[in-house]
Parts: C-alpha cells; sequence; structure tokens
C-alpha cells in the first residue's frame, strides 16, 4: 500500500473516532473538528518521509489532541474549557450499553433539535469527514451556506447544550430513526441527483451513505432498522451501473440488464435480509423496502419475479407507513399481478395528494400506455418530463413519449 | 443551566380550562419535587400590554403588545435541567399539562 492509499484509508476509517475521542476529552466540536484537521494535514505532510505509523488511528489521535491542547493554550482558557469540558459530562443518566464515542458523535449531529438540513451537512462533515466544499458540492449548496449551517448547527449544539451521549433506551428506536433519515437522504440524493447540471448518479453519496451505515451497524448490530437500510443500500448499489445507459438515459427495471449487477454487493444484501427474517421480530420501513429489493434482485427477470410476494410485502408497508407514494409503488405491482386497468384505478385515487410528483405521471404514463390510451398517455409523460429533476430520468421519460403511437 | 419554556397561544388554542390549570399545577408540583422549578407564571392576553420607550429621557407610553401577532406568549416557565435532552422531556410534559405549543430556549 502507498502512503498515499494508508492516508485514504485511515481518513476513512479513523477521521469520526478522532473528532469523537476529542469531542469527549474537551467537550467542544469546534476543537475537536479542527484538531482533527490538522492531524490529517500532519499525516499527508509526514507520512510520505517518516513512513506510515504502525497504529495510524493512535498517531492521529495522539497528534490531533496535542493540536487542540496547543490552540486552548494558545487561546489561554485551556481551565475554562476544560470546565465546560466536565460540566458536558456530567451526565445524569448511566452510561449506555453501546458507549462509543462515535455513536454519541452521531447521535449528536443528528439531533431531533437541529434543522434536517444542518443534520446532514454536520454529520458529513463530523462523522463522514467531508470537507466543506465537497459538502457544497454533494448538496448543490454553496460553500458559504454549508459553512454557516455548519457553524450554526454546532453554535446551537453548543448554547443549548445538546448532550454528548447515546439517547436512553427509551428514546433509542425514535433517536436511531432520525439517524437513518439523514443516512437515507444522502443515499437517495446519490441514487437519483436532482438538478440539471449534476451527474444522474453519485456514487460518492451512495458510497458515504453506506460505509456511514456500515458503521452505524457495527454499533448497533440487533438493530432491525440499521440492518435493513443496509441491505435496502447494498441491493439498490448492486443495480447501479444497470440504471443509467451509455447514452445517459435511466434504464428501467424491465430493460436493465441483470448480467451488469453487483453480484457481491446482491449476496451481502440477501444475507442481511436472511438475518433479519431470522430474527423473526416484526420488520420496519427499511427492512420491508430491503425484503422487496431482495425479491427484485432474486429474478432472473421482470417475468420471472415473485409479483404476488412483492405485492404481500407492499401490504405489510402500508400498514407501517401508509403514505400516498407508498400507495403508488404498490399500485406498480398490482399492474402486474390484476393488470393495468386495475392498477390506474389505484394511482388515480392518488392524484390529488401526489399531483406534484413526476413518479405519479410517470406511472400513470406507463400504465396508460399498456391499456393503448396514447393521448392519454402523453399528457401523462409531458407532466412527467416537466417535474423530473434528473437529467437521465428526463431523458428516459422522454424517450418513452416519444415512442407512443399517436 | 436555566431554559425558558415559552407558552404560544396559536390559532389552535382556546382559553385554559379547569383541567388544563389542574394538570399544570401537579406538572408544577412535579418540577418543584424535583429541582427543576425556577419560575413560572401565565400572562394576560396582549390586549392587556402597555409599552414604554424611555431610551430619550422622554417615556413614550403606547397602547397595545409591540408585536401584533395571531401568536402570543400566554406564559412561561424558567426550568433547570442539565442538558437540552432533559429540557425537552420536561417541556413536552409541559406542553401536554397546558395544552399548548410551547417553545424551549436557552438562557445565556
Amino acid at each position: 500500500m502507498s502512503t498515499h492509499e494508508a492516508i485514504t484509508l485511515a481518513h476513512q476509517e479513523e477521521w469520526a473516532r478522532v473528532v469523537a475521542s476529542l469531542t469527549k476529552r474537551f467537550g467542544d466540536l469546534d476543537i475537536a473538528e479542527e484538531a482533527a484537521a490538522e492531524a490529517f494535514a500532519t499525516a499527508v505532510e509526514r507520512w510520505p518521509t517518516d513512513g506510515v505509523p504502525p497504529n495510524p488511528g493512535a498517531w492521529l489521535t495522539t497528534t490531533a489532541n496535542r493540536k487542540a491542547i496547543d490552540r486552548l493554550r494558545r487561546e489561554n482558557k485551556r481551565d475554562d474549557k476544560h470546565k465546560e469540558a466536565q460540566l458536558t459530562h456530567d451526565s445524569p443518566e448511566p452510561p449506555s450499553i453501546f458507549d462509543d464515542d462515535r455513536l454519541r458523535l452521531i447521535f449528536t449531529c443528528c439531533h431531533p433539535a437541529l434543522a434536517i438540513e444542518a443534520r446532514v451537512a454536520l454529520t458529513l462533515r463530523m462523522v463522514g469527514g467531508l470537507t466543506v466544499p465537497e459538502i457544497a458540492n454533494a448538496l448543490l449548496a454553496s460553500e458559504s451556506a454549508v459553512g454557516q449551517r455548519i457553524t450554526r448547527a454546532k453554535a446551537k449544539i453548543k448554547a443549548a447544550r445538546i448532550p454528548y451521549r447515546v439517547p436512553s433506551a427509551q428514546d433509542l428506536p425514535t433517536r436511531v430513526s432520525g439517524v437513518l433519515t439523514v443516512l437515507f437522504l444522502v443515499f437517495n440524493e446519490g441514487y437519483l441527483a436532482t438538478g440539471p447540471d449534476t451527474a444522474p448518479l453519485r456514487h460518492d453519496l451512495t458510497a458515504e451513505a453506506i460505509r456511514l451505515t456500515r458503521l452505524i451497524r457495527t454499533l448497533l448490530p440487533d438493530n432491525g432498522e440499521v440492518t435493513g437500510l443496509l441491505a435496502l443500500m447494498l441491493l439498490t448499489e448492486a443495480r447501479r451501473t444497470a440504471r443509467v445507459s451509455a447514452s445517459g438515459e435511466l434504464v428501467a427495471l424491465d430493460e436493465q440488464d441483470r448480467g451488469a449487477w453487483d453480484t457481491r454487493l446482491i449476496a451481502e444484501g440477501h444475507q442481511l435480509v436472511r438475518e433479519r427474517l431470522a430474527a423473526g421480530v416484526a420488520p420496519g420501513r427499511y427492512q420491508i423496502l430491503a425484503a422487496i429489493n431482495a425479491v427484485h434482485t432474486s429474478a432472473r427477470d421482470m417475468r420471472d419475479t415473485d409479483w404476488s410476494q412483492v405485492l404481500a410485502l407492499y401490504d405489510q408497508l402500508v400498514r407501517v407507513d401508509p403514505s400516498p407514494v407508498v400507495a403508488l409503488n404498490r399500485a406498480i405491482a398490482v399492474a402486474e399481478l390484476d393488470g393495468p386497468e386495475v392498477a390506474l384505478a389505484t394511482v388515480d385515487r392518488l392524484e390529488e395528494q401526489l399531483t406534484g410528483y413526476h413518479a405519479f405521471h410517470a406511472t400513470r404514463a406507463d400504465l396508460l400506455r399498456r391499456l393503448g390510451r396514447s393521448q392519454e398517455s402523453r399528457a401523462a409523460y409531458d407532466k412527467a418530463v416537466e417535474l423530473a429533476g434528473n437529467t437521465a430520468e428526463t431523458a428516459y421519460l422522454t424517450r418513452r413519449r416519444d415512442q407512443l403511437r399517436s | 443551566m436555566q431554559y425558558l419554556v415559552s407558552v404560544i397561544f396559536d390559532e389552535n388554542s382556546t382559553q385554559a380550562t379547569p383541567d388544563e390549570d389542574a394538570a399544570i399545577d401537579i406538572f408544577n408540583e412535579r418540577l418543584q419535587a424535583q429541582g427543576n422549578w425556577v419560575f413560572a407564571g401565565g400572562l394576560a392576553s396582549p390586549d392587556a400590554a402597555t409599552v414604554i420607550d424611555n431610551r430619550d429621557d422622554a417615556a413614550i407610553i403606547s397602547d397595545g403588545p409591540f408585536l401584533e401577532s395571531k401568536e402570543y406568549l400566554a406564559g412561561f416557565w424558567v426550568i433547570e435541567a442539565p442538558d437540552l435532552d432533559v429540557a425537552l422531556k420536561l417541556a413536552a410534559d409541559g406542553s401536554k399539562a397546558c395544552n399548548r405549543k410551547v417553545e424551549v430556549r436557552p438562557f445565556q
């Protein structure tokens, strides 16, 4: 391994650990973030000549600690900071069984008292180790906006004293679900990136979301929804290269080259889904979505798909999450089992709630096309193209519309 | 650490009922017993407010609240809590007791 690779690997594996342990020691996210960044900069400077240390993580933590102490000495308020740090740690609750500093860091960054945009930016910075320009690029926001979001979030954490700890067992399910929302948001932006000037699929974002979800799974291995989300991401990521054609057009599931799917990711995703089935606990939203994707990725082609199994899973999902978007996706399975006419009746009932959602019109357009109602189908495709924000999807919808017989 | 828990009267609110008053009393007693109590009070409606500006040493008195709003402060608690999670838990119970939306804000 080259020094450069060693630094990249250390950054991936150790960044969150270094930030987390410094936050615990100094009780200040700002100091932790800055000192961690300085420690990695020192590694970039020194490792090529001094060699990679035998324990990169320990080297980075020690260096970052030294940087933080230097800064506090410079600012001559070490005593105050230590007092403050002490206060932050006086936790009235007994230590949790999941006592990992990185977990504390994740829960602090994803605290519900922070706006969702702030949670996403803060998590990518503090846990993911992305730089502000990288996050700005990922979220299609300006660097100054992202920088401000992170600064404000850190200021609120300090001023309102958002605690640096793993929530109590009683609060854990809701708080974990808040963390997963942040990760799923990052993943989805990579899965179907929005905006005319961005690549349709953003592997950097999906890979980062998967990496962070893996981290949370190692920290909370018994949480079914964490495992479910990881499985869902892996089974989706497995189809990444097959999802966009050479000409930059989105390829729908029925037209994808299944030979191009990543069998290693699929095997891992299936293994996780089986693990959750074996657990025998009522599954949550992500576990059901993962199971649906497991059915799709088990089929040789569209016709071979076990649609009754897919529909049964959607029925289960509707009970957990009775949202119109879930009802829309369920209708797609209904179309395969009971035909497009039955499905269309279901879809039409969702119009009021979903009229601003491109997938609603795309689904309607496809059902109308299959029923030979070309004119109505064309109008629905027009509406879908107008609302779709993803370049590859727009190209796909436009082609399908133009292939309609008049 | 002290937090101000503001009780917000909004369009979904109605005048306080005896049941709410009783629930608030129980909640207040709990705050006192647990050591979270600092201070609390209910406010008369904004119609009863008077604004005074004496910055130029000539006190100008005007009628009414300084902000005309459909949402206004109906009362508040000042609570002592070790961190925001504890404050939010208490505030959630306070919101339930007084049957109003509340805002939690730390003192500097």
